[in-house]
C-alpha cells in the first residue's frame, strides 16, 4: 500500500477493479460504475426525498434540493435565456452527477469516477454530440457558417476556419481534461501528504511531531479539495450552458 | 497512470456504464423529480403571488375607506359650520328684532312721559298766575292790612310778562 517500502504511491488509488463480485466482473462493472449508481441514488434520494413533504415553507433538505434546482434553472437561464429551459434536465444531471462525484471521492475508502479521463470524456463528449446536434437542429446548414464570422476578411478565411474548427473540437478534450486533471492533482496531493505523515511518523522521536506538518497541509487540503469539486462541476456546467448558448443563438 | 491505460477493458466499460447510469439518472430526474419540484416552487410562487394580489386588495379598499371617512367628516364639518352660520344668524335677527320692539315700547313710553311732563308743566304754568297772585295778595295784605286785587293781578301780570314766560 501507500508507505509500504518507503515508496510513494500516489496512483494505485484511481486503480480500477470489478465490483459485484463475478456478476460485474462479467459485464465489466467497475467499482468506478458503483460510485456514480451510488451518486445517482443519492441525488434522486436528495430530489425525492428531501423534496416529499413538498411544504410552502421549505425544510433543511427541501430547501437545499430547491436551491440547487434554483442555481441549475437560474444558470441555464442566465446563460441560455428563455429557450434554454428545456436543457435544463440535462445541465442539472450533469452538474449534480459531476459535484456528487467529486463530493463522493472525497470521503476515505471512495473511489473518485471524475478522475478517469474515459469518465469525463463521456460527459464532455454527451454535451459534444448535444450541442453539435442542437445547433444542426435550429440552424441546419447556417450552422456551418459559425466557423466563419460574418464580417472577417475573406482572404482570412483559411486561417480563421481551421482555427475556429479547431477550437470547437476541441471543447470536449478541454472540458474533460480540466475536470480529470484538477481531481487526480488534488487526489495526488492527498495521497502524498498523508504519506508523508506515515513516514515522518516512523522517523524515531521527532517524528510524530514532524508529521504534523504534513496533517496540517492535509486538512488545508481537504478544505481546498471541497472548494475545488464544487467548482469544477460549477465550471463544468456553465461551460455546458455558454456552449448550449452558442448552439442556440449561433454567435 | 491507470487512467490512461487504454487497454485495459474496464476503462472503456466504465465508460459505456457511465452513459447508462447517466442516462439512466436523465430520465427519472426529467421525467419524475424535477416536474414535482417545479411544481413544488410554482405552488409557492403562485401562492406568494395570489397573498401579494390579496393584501393590495386589501390596501386599495383600506384607501378607498380611508377617503369615505374624510369624506364624510368634511362632508359633517360643513354641515355643523353650517348649522352654526345658521343659527348665529337667527340669534342675531331674533335679538334685533326684539331689540327694535323694546326700542318702540321704550319710544312710546318716553313719548307719553314727554306728553305728560309737557301736559304737567302747562298745568304747572298755568296755575302759576293764581298762586303767583294769591302770594302777592297775600304779602301784601300781611304789609298794609288790605289788598287791592285788581291791582295786584295787574302787577303780577306784568312780572310776568316781563320775565317773558307765558
Amino acid at each position: 500500500m501507500a508507505a509500504e517500502g518507503k515508496s510513494i504511491d500516489a496512483l494505485s488509488q484511481f486503480e480500477l477493479g470489478t465490483a459485484l463480485g463475478p456478476l460485474g466482473a462479467s459485464v465489466n462493472f467497475t467499482q468506478s460504475n458503483l460510485h456514480m449508481v451510488i451518486v445517482a441514488a443519492l441525488i434522486f434520494a436528495l430530489m425525492s426525498y428531501g423534496m416529499r413533504a413538498r411544504a410552502l415553507v421549505p425544510g433543511r433538505l427541501q430547501s437545499l434540493a430547491e436551491a440547487s434546482y434554483e442555481f441549475i434553472m437560474g444558470m441555464v437561464t442566465e446563460q441560455i435565456g428563455h429557450e434554454g429551459r428545456r436543457f435544463f434536465p440535462f445541465v442539472f444531471t450533469l452538474f449534480m452527477f459531476v459535484l456528487f462525484g467529486n463530493m463522493l471521492g472525497l470521503f476515505p475508502y471512495a473511489f473518485t469516477f471524475t478522475s478517469h479521463i474515459a469518465a469525463t470524456f463521456a460527459l464532455a463528449a454527451m454535451v459534444f454530440v448535444l450541442i453539435t446536434v442542437v445547433a444542426l437542429m435550429l440552424h441546419g446548414k447556417k450552422f456551418f457558417g459559425y466557423f466563419f464570422p460574418e464580417g472577417a476578411p475573406l482572404w482570412l478565411a483559411p486561417i480563421i476556419i481551421p482555427v475556429e474548427i479547431v477550437s470547437y473540437l476541441s471543447r470536449p478534450i478541454s472540458l474533460s481534461i480540466r475536470l480529470f486533471a484538477n481531481m487526480v492533482a488534488g487526489h495526488v496531493m492527498l495521497k502524498v501528504f498523508a504519506t508523508f505523515i506515515v513516514m515522518l511518523a516512523g522517523l524515531g522521536a521527532v517524528g510524530p511531531f514532524l508529521s504534523l506538518l504534513p496533517l496540517t497541509i492535509n486538512v488545508a487540503l481537504v478544505g481546498f479539495e471541497v472548494l475545488v469539486a464544487f467548482l469544477q462541476a460549477y465550471v463544468f456546467a456553465i461551460l455546458t450552458c455558454i456552449y448550449l448558448h452558442d448552439a442556440v443563438h449561433l454567435h | 497512470m491507470p487512467q490512461l491505460d487504454f487497454a485495459n477493458p474496464m476503462v472503456l466499460a466504465q465508460a459505456v456504464w457511465l452513459l447508462v447510469i447517466f442516462g439512466g439518472l436523465y430520465f427519472i430526474l426529467n421525467s419524475y423529480v424535477l416536474p414535482q419540484v417545479a411544481t413544488v416552487l410554482e405552488d409557492r410562487a403562485q401562492r406568494i403571488a395570489a397573498d401579494l394580489d390579496a393584501a393590495r386588495a386589501s390596501k386599495l379598499s383600506a384607501d378607498a375607506a380611508m377617503a369615505e371617512l374624510q369624506a364624510a367628516t368634511a362632508k359633517a364639518r360643513a354641515e355643523a359650520q353650517s348649522a352654526i352660520a345658521a343659527a348665529v344668524q337667527q340669534a342675531n335677527a331674533h335679538a334685533q328684532a326684539q331689540a327694535e320692539v323694546l326700542n318702540a315700547r321704550l319710544a312710546e313710553q318716553i313719548t307719553a312721559a314727554e306728553g305728560r311732563i309737557s301736559a304737567s308743566r302747562d298745568a304747572a304754568m298755568a296755575s302759576l298766575r293764581s298762586v303767583a297772585t294769591d302770594t302777592a295778595t297775600a304779602l301784601v295784605t300781611r304789609l298794609v292790612g288790605r289788598a287791592d286785587a285788581a291791582a295786584v293781578d295787574g302787577a303780577v301780570g306784568l312780572a310776568l310778562s316781563a320775565r317773558g314766560s307765558l
